[in-house]
């Protein structure tokens, strides 16, 4: 099984502007792979750095250290915007672009990639069927009329649009209540397995992390404590990893 | 009633005046949304020049009108006496509110939306094209419509420089101490204020996209 995410040694320091944040390290030596049909959670307290590895994984921030290895190949030899047409990525809340409707916000990725009309059309119909949205009911709907777990549903499909092998999840069901939570983990529980992609989800829940991950690495101050499966993570001495459980017993 | 009968009497020319007004306004509108949408655009790519750029389109906001025209009679190219002169002065007067909204209209826009755009695989042109600009279209076109309604009545002051415009009918009035001509421009000036004011504010609502 060949990984489609590698991460070796990354690092990211904010840019020093002379500020009292300048020259902060917030992700230091991070390192993981992700193989396709594998969710890899990445646990972590607010701050921890798990949001800002994602957005290095996908270059919306510049790594000042290591290196990312997509497919084989080096990220850092790709144009930015190509490679993030080929990454999935899906955010808490406000992912979805208000002055679109539904139809035009899973379309959005085929259409940039010059996709015909009628292929975007029938791609967005079988994605919004996927994700359990009717597609004659929510296509022409706008962001802001649809419910929460509505939207994130939305932004998955959307995530999904020109299959890219590689999902980036950024504490998807993090705003919702915790009955839509719970169906829409159950619902992306089942996901994983149909669609065989590497994916890298981060929450703060290790519930969630339990439910939905492969392995699960636990991020403390920028650096990854601990990479392991659920049940390694449950034997573990780390203090950060009791801290956790403990939380969540 | 004389208003009416004066109206009726010089239908022909008070046609041809409200034609040179709308005319003014209109290309000088159009220039002034060339230059400034831009202008505005790229004030949001290179932060640091917006201060030296809005701070110069203020201040050429405070020369007095009557004055600009003035200054710019003398001028090589823009100068000289007509419309030409008078459309150059009513560019200067519409960029600041366009550049300042389309600026403004851009940099209010949630930057985790832009964030979501780039993270799709969003070149910057299309993350404007998009994104940027449909969001910012009300408040852009917001910036036009003020544009507009002031360059309305500013125009009246192009007579002055022989641009012609239902101010004609005001300076003759004011130099013959006589109210009723001094009306039959200004009457129909402000009514073009408000039809322009109202009909961009329509255009404006199709643009809020909540």
């Amino acid at each position: 099984m060949t990984a489609v995410l590698e991460v070796r040694g990354l690092g990211y320091e904010l840019p020093g502007r002379g500020k009292r944040e300048g020259g902060r390290v917030l992700v230091d030596d991070v390192s993981f792979s992700v193989a396709a049909g594998e969710t890899l959670v990445l646990l972590g307290r607010s701050g921890s750095g798990k949001t800002t590895t994602l957005k290095l994984i996908n270059r919306l921030l510049e790594p000042s250290g290591g290196e990312i290895v997509l497919d084989g190949r080096p990220a850092a030899g790709v144009a930015p915007y190509r490679l993030r047409r080929g990454i999935g990525y899906v955010i808490q809340d406000v992912g979805l672009l208000p002055h679109m409707t539904v139809e035009q916000n899973v379309g959005l990725v085929p259409r940039l990639e010059g996709w015909a009309p009628a292929r975007i059309s029938a791609r967005v119909r079988e994605l919004l069927a996927l994700v359990g949205l009717a597609p004659d009911q929510f296509a022409g709907r706008r962001p802001h009329e649809l419910s929460g777990g509505q939207r994130q549903r939305v932004g998955v499909a959307r995530a999904l649009a020109v299959d890219p092998p590689l999902l980036l999840l950024d504490e998807p069901f993090g705003a919702l209540d915790p009955i839509t939570r719970a169906e829409l983990q159950r619902e992306f529980k089942g996901l994983e397995g149909r669609l065989g992609k590497a994916i890298v989800f981060v929450t703060h829940d290790v519930r969630e992390g339990f439910l939905l991950g492969t392995r699960i690495g636990l991020m403390q101050e920028g650096r990854l404590v601990f990479l392991g499966t659920a049940e390694e993570f449950r034997r573990s001495t780390h203090p950060e990893v009791r801290a956790f459980l403990e939380a969540a017993a | 009633m004389s208003l009416i009968r004066f109206y009726l009497s010089n239908s022909r020319e008070v046609a041809g005046l409200l034609g040179q007004h709308v005319l003014l306004v209109l290309v000088s509108t159009a220039i002034a949304v060339a230059i400034g949408v831009p202008v505005g655009i790229l004030l949001t790519r290179r932060p640091s020049w917006r201060r030296p750029v809005l701070g110069l389109a203020n201040v050429f906001q405070t020369i007095p009108s009557l004055a600009l025209f003035g200054f710019l009679i003398p001028l090589p190219l823009l100068g000289g006496i007509g419309a030409r002169t008078a459309i150059a002065a009513l560019v200067v007067y519409a960029l600041l509110p366009i550049v300042r909204n389309t600026y403004t209209g851009i940099v209010g826009i949630d930057p985790a939306i832009r964030e979501a755009g780039r993270g799709m695989g969003m070149t910057d042109g299309e993350l404007l094209r998009l994104v940027e600009l449909p969001l910012a279209a009300a408040v852009i076109l917001a910036g036009i419509r003020v544009a507009t309604v002031v360059g309305v009545g500013t125009a009246t002051i192009a007579a002055a420089i022989g641009a012609g415009g239902l101010g004609v009918y005001i300076f003759r009035g004011v130099a013959v101490v006589d109210d009723r001509l001094i009306l039959a421009g200004a009457l129909p000036a402000a009514l073009l204020a408000l039809a322009a004011d109202g009909l961009l504010g329509l255009v404006e609502r199709r643009f809020a996209w909540r």
